[in-house]
C-alpha cells in the first residue's frame, strides 16, 4: 500500500522545492505611465541580481482595488503619492518602504509634425475635434491636465472636446492612431533616450500644476521578500535613476 | 437610486442596443437566409467571418476598429470624404461596431430556424403559385418567429453586456459613448463601490431576465 504513496510523495516534493526557488520571484505593479522605465529597469535588475520579475501594468486605482481584493503583488510603483500613503493607512504596505521613485512631466503631444506649438498656444486657438486626457478621477496624470486647463482659463470651454483614456497608455492609443489629435500623456511616454520619438509637444510648466510625484511602496505581501526589498534599494540606485531620467522624469 | 450620470448611461446603453439590434436584424436576416440556403463554395467563409466576434477578443476587434475607422484608415477616409467625420469617439461609431459585435449572436438563430423550416413548405408555396417574395413574408416569416425572437434578445442583450469595445474606440464621452460597462469600470477604478454596486446589480439581474425569458419559453429550445 505505501509504496504507491512514494511517486506521490515525490512529486509533492518537487511542488514544495520549486515553490522555494519561487521565492526569489517579485511580482510588481506598475503604473502605466512607467511602463517603458520599468522594463529596462527590470531586465537590469534581473541582470544583476539573479531575481525574477513579474510586471502587471494598470492604471494605479485599478491595481489600488486588487490589492486590496488580495492580488499578489509584492510591490507597487505608483502614478500618485496618494495610493500609496493609503495602502500604508490601511496596513497595505510595509511602514517606512514609501519614497518618491520618480516625478512625472506632463505633456501635451499631437502625433503630427507641427500641430503643437512650444508654448501651448493651440490649447486657445482650439482648432481640433477631440483632446485625449486619462480619466481625471483616476488618473494622475489626466487630473493634472485639468488642473493645467483650469488655470489657463480653458477647462470649459473645451470641456465638449475631452475624449478620456483609461490610463495614460489608452489616452497615447487615441492620439497615435489620429483619432484623437492631441492630448496630454506623459512625456515618459514619447521620450527615448532623451529625445522626443515623433510627433509634436508641449510640456507642461510645472507650476501649472501639483507636481506629479510617483511614490513606491514595498506590500504587505512582500514584507518578508528579500526581492521585494531589494529591487527597491535598486530603483533608489544610480542605474535605475539614469533610466528613469532618460525617459524624461525628475528625481 | 441611481445618479443622474448613471441613469445617463443607462439610457445611452438601451438606446444603442435598440438601434444595433434592429440594424442586426435588418442586415442579418439576408445573410442567415443565404447561409441556411446556399451550396456556394463561399459559404464556409462567411460563415466563419460571421461567427468571429465569438472567439476574437474584444481587444482585437476594437483595435482594428479604432485603425481601420480613425483618420488614416480606409473607413475612416471613407466617411471623412463624404462629410461624416470619423467614427470613433461617436456613438454611429459604437453603433457600427455593436452591429459587428454582435452579429452571430443574431444571424445563428436565424440561420437555424431557416433551415429547420426547410425546402418543402417554399416548394408547396411555388406550386400554388405565391412569389418568392410572397412566401417568405407569409410562410418563412410566421415559423421562423421563434427564431426572431431569438435573435432579437440575443443580439439586445450582447450589446447591452459589450465592454472591451466600446472601451477602445468609445473614449469615455458622457451621453455618447460612456454605456452602462464603461460605467461600473470607472466606479470601480475610482473606488466608487455603492455606485459600482447599483449598475452591476442591475445588470446582473437583466442579464439573469434576459437568459430566463430565453431558457423557458414553451417548447422551443434556447436556440431556435
Amino acid at each position: 500500500m505505501t509504496s504507491r504513496f512514494i511517486p506521490l510523495l515525490a512529486g509533492l516534493m518537487l511542488v514544495v522545492s520549486s515553490l522555494a526557488i519561487q521565492a526569489d520571484e517579485v511580482q510588481v505593479a506598475v503604473a502605466a505611465n512607467f511602463t517603458a522605465p520599468m522594463r529596462k529597469i527590470a531586465a537590469e535588475f534581473e541582470k544583476d541580481t539573479g531575481h525574477k520579475v513579474l510586471l502587471v501594468f494598470g492604471a494605479t486605482g485599478k491595481l489600488y482595488a486588487q490589492i486590496k481584493n488580495g492580488a499578489p503583488f509584492q510591490v507597487f510603483l505608483a502614478a500618485d503619492d496618494k495610493t500609496p500613503a493609503k495602502l500604508e493607512a490601511e496596513g497595505d504596505a510595509v511602514p517606512g518602504s514609501r519614497f518618491t521613485y520618480a516625478i512625472g512631466t506632463l505633456v501635451l503631444w499631437s502625433a503630427q509634425p507641427g500641430f503643437v506649438d512650444n508654448q501651448g498656444e493651440v490649447l486657445i486657438k482650439g482648432q481640433f475635434k477631440h483632446l485625449a486626457m486619462s480619466n481625471p478621477k483616476t488618473a494622475p496624470y489626466g487630473a493634472a491636465a485639468v488642473a493645467t486647463l483650469t488655470k489657463l482659463g480653458l477647462f470649459d470651454a473645451l470641456r465638449s472636446k475631452f475624449v478620456t483614456g483609461e490610463n495614460v497608455s489608452q489616452t497615447y492609443q487615441f492620439i497615435v492612431t489620429g483619432n484623437a489629435e492631441l492630448g496630454f500623456i506623459a512625456l515618459s511616454q514619447i521620450m527615448t533616450d532623451g529625445q522626443l520619438s515623433g510627433g509634436s509637444a508641449w510640456i507642461v510648466p510645472a507650476d501649472l500644476h501639483e507636481p506629479i510625484r510617483q511614490d513606491a511602496a514595498i506590500l504587505a505581501n512582500g514584507k518578508d521578500q528579500p526581492a521585494a526589498r531589494s529591487l527597491i534599494e535598486y530603483l533608489k540606485g544610480e542605474k535605475a535613476k539614469a533610466i528613469i531620467r532618460s525617459h524624461g522624469y525628475d528625481l | 437610486m441611481p445618479s443622474d450620470a448613471n441613469f445617463a448611461a443607462i439610457w445611452l446603453t438601451l438606446r444603442l442596443a435598440t438601434i444595433a439590434t434592429a440594424i442586426l436584424l435588418i442586415v442579418g436576416t439576408p445573410i442567415a437566409w443565404w447561409l441556411a440556403r446556399t451550396h456556394s463554395k463561399w459559404k464556409g467563409i462567411v460563415g466563419a467571418v460571421v461567427a468571429l466576434p465569438l472567439v476574437l477578443p474584444p481587444t482585437v476587434l476594437g483595435f482594428y476598429l479604432l485603425i481601420v475607422l480613425g483618420p488614416h484608415g480606409p473607413v475612416g477616409q471613407l466617411t471623412q470624404s463624404l462629410g461624416w467625420g470619423v467614427l470613433p469617439f461617436t456613438f454611429a461609431g459604437l453603433v457600427v461596431a455593436s452591429v459587428l459585435y454582435s452579429m452571430p449572436f443574431v444571424v445563428q438563430p436565424l440561420q437555424q430556424a431557416f433551415e429547420a423550416i426547410g425546402v418543402r413548405p417554399l416548394e408547396v408555396a411555388a406550386t400554388l403559385r405565391a412569389s418568392p417574395w410572397d412566401a417568405f413574408f407569409s410562410i418563412v416569416l410566421p415559423l421562423a418567429k421563434p427564431g426572431f425572437i431569438t435573435a432579437s434578445i440575443l443580439g439586445f442583450a450582447h450589446t447591452v453586456g459589450e465592454f472591451g469595445v466600446v472601451l477602445m474606440i468609445g473614449g469615455n464621452i458622457p451621453e455618447k459613448t460612456r454605456v452602462v460597462s464603461v460605467q461600473i469600470y470607472d466606479h470601480v477604478e475610482a473606488l466608487e463601490y455603492a455606485e459600482a454596486h447599483v449598475l452591476a446589480g442591475g445588470m446582473l439581474l437583466f442579464s439573469f431576465l434576459v437568459l430566463l425569458a430565453l431558457y423557458s419559453r414553451k417548447g422551443t429550445s434556447a436556440w431556435k
